[in-house]
C-alpha cells in the first residue's frame, strides 16, 4: 500500500514540477491552478505514505536512507506551502519543487528494507536529532531556490538584459529577504540537530571520540558555511549576491554530506 | 422583420490630425445636446458617443446602415459647423462585425497611440455611462459595451499588453521596484535639477518615496526644486559625503566630466553595509563613471540603457497585442451569434402568437359543438391543445435559435417567415 501511494506521490510531483516550470514561460492561470492543486494532492499522498511507512516500521521515518529522504522531501513541501502562503513569491515553485521531485526520485531507488538495528533505547535522541536537522535542511532547500532566483534576477538587472523572467520574478529585495529568513530559521534548528546528534552518538557509543570522522566532517563543513552566511550578514552585511552564492554552496555541501553521513 | 444593424462612424489619431480632432470633440454638455439631434434621424435606434483626445466615435444601432452612416456624418459636420467635404477623407465607418471588433479593440487599448495604455478603458466606460443616463442606449448597445469592458479586463489580465513600461521614467520606477520592491520610505537623491530628473522624482514620489535630497551647482535651484518636491537641499560641494544615505540617485547635471566616481560609490556602499543603490544617469554627457556598475549591489542605468529597455518593452507589447487580437476575434464571433438570436426572437414570438390564435379559435369552436362536457373536461381539452402546440413548436424554436447563429442564419429566418406567412 505504501508503495502505491509512494509511486502516485512521485507521479503527482512530476506533474507539479512540469506545471511550475511551464508556468514560467506560459502564463495561463489554468497551468498555475493545476500545479498548485497537484502539489497539494501530492503532499496529501506523501503524508499518507509516511504514515503507512511509520505504521509498518513502528517508528518515525528517521532510520533508513529511504525514510530520511522521504521525510526530507515532505518537510520541503510543507515549508514551501508556508512560504507561499506568507510571502506569495511567484515562481518559487519552479525552483523548489523540481528539487523535491529529484530527492523523491532518488529515494525511489533506495532499499525499502526496515532498519535492522534496534535503536529503541536511543530512539528519543535520534528522533529529535533527525527531525530538527531535516527541518533545517528543508529550510536551506527553500533558501537554495530563492538564491537561484536571486542570481537570475540580479544578472538581468545588472547586465540590463530584461527578459521575460525579469518581469515575472519578484524583486531582489524580496528574494534576498526570503533567503535571510529561511536561513535564520534553518540555522538554529540545524545547530540544535547537530548537538542532539552528538548526544545520541554518546548515548549509543558512550564516547564522544568514537565519532566516525568521515561521517562527521562534512556536517561540520555544512554548519560552518551556514554559520558564515548567517553571521556574515549580521556582522559585515554580506547580502545580495554573496548571500545567494553562499546559500547555493551550502545546499550543494548538504547533498555531498548526505552521502557521507547517512548512506 | 427587424434585423440588428450595428454601425460606427468616427475619426481617430491615425486618420485625422489633431487640429481637426479638437474641432470635433464632444464635451459632456455637447453630448447631452446631441441626444435629441441623433434621435431625430429615424434610422437611429440606439447610440453612444465616445470622445477622447485621440478619437471621436459614434456607435449606433440602426434600421438601415447606409442611411444611418450618412446621417451620422451629416450630424457631426452640422453640429460642429464644418463642411462635409473637408471631413470626408478623415471619417471611417464600420458595420456589424467590424464595428463590434473595433470597439473591443479600442476598449482593450489595442487601437491606442500607446499600445496598452490604461486611460482609454475608463474613457469608454464614462462615455457609456453617460449614454445610459441619457437613455440613448438599449438592449444591443448595452450588451455590446458591457462585453467590451469584460474583454478589456481579460486582455489586461491575461496578456502582457500593459505589463511593461513604455516611458523612460516609468521604466526607471519599474527597475527601482525590481531592486527594492516597496519604494515606500526609500530615499532619493537628485544631483542636478534637469526636467527629466524632476519628472522621474515625481513619479517615484507617487510610488511612496518619502525622503528627497536635491543638490545642484547652483544652490538656489536646488532649494527651489527641493521645495517643489517637499525635500531638502544639499550643498554641491559636500553631497558626495551624503551619498550613502540614498537608495536611488538620479543625476542630470550639465557637467562635462564624470562627477560621481567609482571610489566615491565604493565608500558609500561600504557605509551602507552593502545595501543596494540604484543610479539613474540621465545626463548627456554622462555624470557617473560607467565602472560603477561593476560594484556589487550597485545598479547603474544611463539614458541609453533606459531607452533600450523602453523600446524592447514596446516590441513586447506589440507581440502581446497579437495574442489579444486572437482572443478578441473569438469574442466578436460570440457577440455576433448573440445578435443573431435577437433576429430570431421576434420571429419566434410571431409564430407562437399565430399558433396560439389558431388553437384558441379551433378549441373554442369545437367545445361549443360538444355540449355535454363538464367544466373540468373542457379544461382538460384546452390544456391538451396547448401542450400539443408547445410540443410541435418546441424543436423548431430551438433549431431556429441555433441556425440564426450560423452564417446562413438569415436564409432560415426568411424561409420560416415565408412558410408561416408571417410577412403577409
Amino acid at each position: 500500500m505504501a508503495n502505491i501511494t509512494f509511486n502516485s506521490t512521485l507521479l503527482i510531483y512530476l506533474i507539479a514540477t512540469l506545471g511550475y516550470t511551464i508556468y514560467l514561460v506560459d502564463r495561463k492561470p489554468i497551468v498555475k491552478s493545476i500545479s498548485f492543486f497537484s502539489l497539494g494532492l501530492g503532499l496529501l499522498s506523501h503524508t499518507i505514505t509516511i504514515c503507512l511507512r511509520s505504521m509498518e516500521t513502528g517508528h518515525g521515518p528517521y532510520t533508513t536512507g529511504f525514510e530520511i529522504t522521504l521525510f526530507f522531501a515532505w518537510v520541503i513541501v510543507v515549508i514551501f506551502f508556508i512560504t507561499e502562503w506568507k510571502y506569495k513569491i511567484k515562481d518559487l515553485g519552479a525552483f523548489v519543487i523540481p528539487v523535491v521531485f529529484i530527492i523523491l526520485l532518488y529515494s525511489a531507488f533506495q532499499s525499502r528494507e526496515h532498519s535492522l538495528i534496534d535503536e529503541s533505547s536511543t530512539m528519543f535522541w535520534l528522533t529529535i536529532h533527525r527531525t530538527l536537522s531535516i527541518i533545517g535542511y528543508a529550510a536551506f532547500a527553500i533558501a537554495f531556490g530563492a538564491a537561484v532566483m536571486y542570481l537570475i534576477q540580479e544578472n538581468q538587472v545588472k547586465n540590463k538584459k530584461l527578459g521575460v523572467m525579469y518581469f515575472r520574478m519578484p524583486s531582489l529585495e524580496v528574494l534576498d529577504n526570503l533567503n535571510y529568513k529561511v536561513i535564520a530559521l534553518g540555522f538554529p534548528l540545524f545547530t540544535l540537530g547537530f548537538m542532539t546528534g552528538s548526544i545520541w552518538n554518546i548515548k549509543t557509543d558512550e564516547s564522544l571520540f568514537s565519532w566516525d570522522i568521515m561521517r562527521t566532517w562534512p556536517l561540520i563543513a555544512v554548519w560552518m558555511i551556514y554559520c558564515g552566511i548567517f553571521f556574515g550578514r549580521l556582522l559585515v552585511g554580506w547580502r545580495g549576491k554573496k548571500a545567494a552564492q553562499g546559500a547555493i554552496l551550502g545546499f550543494v555541501a548538504i547533498i555531498f554530506s548526505y552521502f557521507f553521513h547517512v548512506v | 422583420m427587424a434585423e440588428v444593424n450595428l454601425i460606427l462612424v468616427g475619426v481617430n489619431h491615425k486618420t485625422t490630425p489633431v487640429e481637426i480632432r479638437e474641432k470635433l470633440a464632444f464635451t459632456k454638455g455637447k453630448i447631452e445636446q446631441s441626444v435629441d439631434h441623433l434621435f431625430n434621424f429615424p434610422d437611429i435606434i440606439e447610440h453612444t458617443i465616445l470622445s477622447t483626445c485621440n478619437r471621436v466615435e459614434i456607435y449606433a444601432r440602426a434600421n438601415c446602415q447606409d442611411s444611418a452612416i450618412k446621417s451620422i456624418k451629416q450630424f457631426i459636420c452640422d453640429f460642429h459647423e464644418l463642411s462635409p467635404v473637408e471631413l470626408e477623407d478623415h471619417f471611417y465607418s464600420y458595420r456589424n462585425k467590424e464595428a463590434v471588433e473595433h470597439l473591443f479593440r479600442v476598449s482593450s487599448s489595442l487601437d491606442s497611440m500607446i499600445l496598452g495604455e490604461a486611460q482609454i478603458l475608463g474613457q469608454v466606460k464614462e462615455a457609456y455611462s453617460l449614454a445610459r443616463d441619457l437613455r440613448s442606449t438599449g438592449l444591443v448597445l448595452n450588451q455590446l459595451f458591457e462585453k467590451a469592458f469584460s474583454i478589456a479586463k481579460k486582455v489586461r489580465e491575461e496578456t502582457g499588453i500593459a505589463e511593461r513600461s513604455v516611458s523612460i521614467s516609468s521604466a526607471a520606477v519599474e527597475l527601482a521596484q525590481k531592486i527594492f520592491d516597496d519604494l515606500e520610505n526609500r530615499t532619493v537623491m537628485l544631483v542636478g535639477t534637469g526636467e527629466m530628473a524632476e519628472l522621474a522624482a515625481k513619479h517615484l514620489i507617487s510610488y511612496g518615496v518619502k525622503t528627497i535630497y536635491v543638490t545642484s551647482r547652483t544652490y538656489d535651484r536646488a532649494v527651489n526644486l527641493a521645495r517643489t518636491l517637499n525635500g531638502s537641499a544639499l550643498d554641491f560641494e559636500t553631497f558626495k559625503n551624503e551619498l550613502h544615505r540614498a537608495d536611488i540617485v538620479i543625476t542630470s547635471t550639465s557637467a562635462p566630466n564624470f562627477i560621481i566616481k567609482k571610489e566615491m560609490v565604493e565608500k558609500a556602499i561600504h557605509e551602507r553595509k552593502n545595501k543596494p543603490i540604484f543610479f539613474i544617469d540621465i545626463a548627456v554627457p554622462r555624470d557617473i563613471e560607467p565602472d560603477v556598475n561593476d560594484l556589487e549591489n550597485i545598479y547603474l542605468y544611463d539614458i541609453d540603457d533606459l531607452q533600450v529597455v523602453v523600446s524592447a518593452n514596446m516590441k513586447e507589447r506589440e507581440k502581446e497585442a497579437e495574442n489579444a487580437m486572437n482572443f478578441i476575434s473569438q469574442e466578436v464571433t460570440k457577440f455576433n451569434n448573440w445578435v443573431g438570436t435577437l433576429d430570431a426572437v421576434p420571429t419566434i414570438v410571431e409564430i407562437r402568437k399565430k399558433a396560439e390564435n389558431i388553437r384558441m379559435q379551433e378549441i373554442e369552436k369545437t367545445l361549443k359543438k360538444i355540449s355535454h362536457l363538464s367544466e373540468d373536461d373542457k379544461k382538460l381539452l384546452r390544456q391538451m391543445s396547448s401542450s400539443m402546440v408547445n410540443k410541435i413548436l418546441h424543436k423548431p424554436t430551438i433549431k431556429l435559435k441555433q441556425k440564426t447563429q450560423s452564417e446562413d442564419g438569415h436564409v432560415y429566418l426568411k424561409a420560416i417567415r415565408h412558410l408561416f406567412h408571417l410577412d403577409d
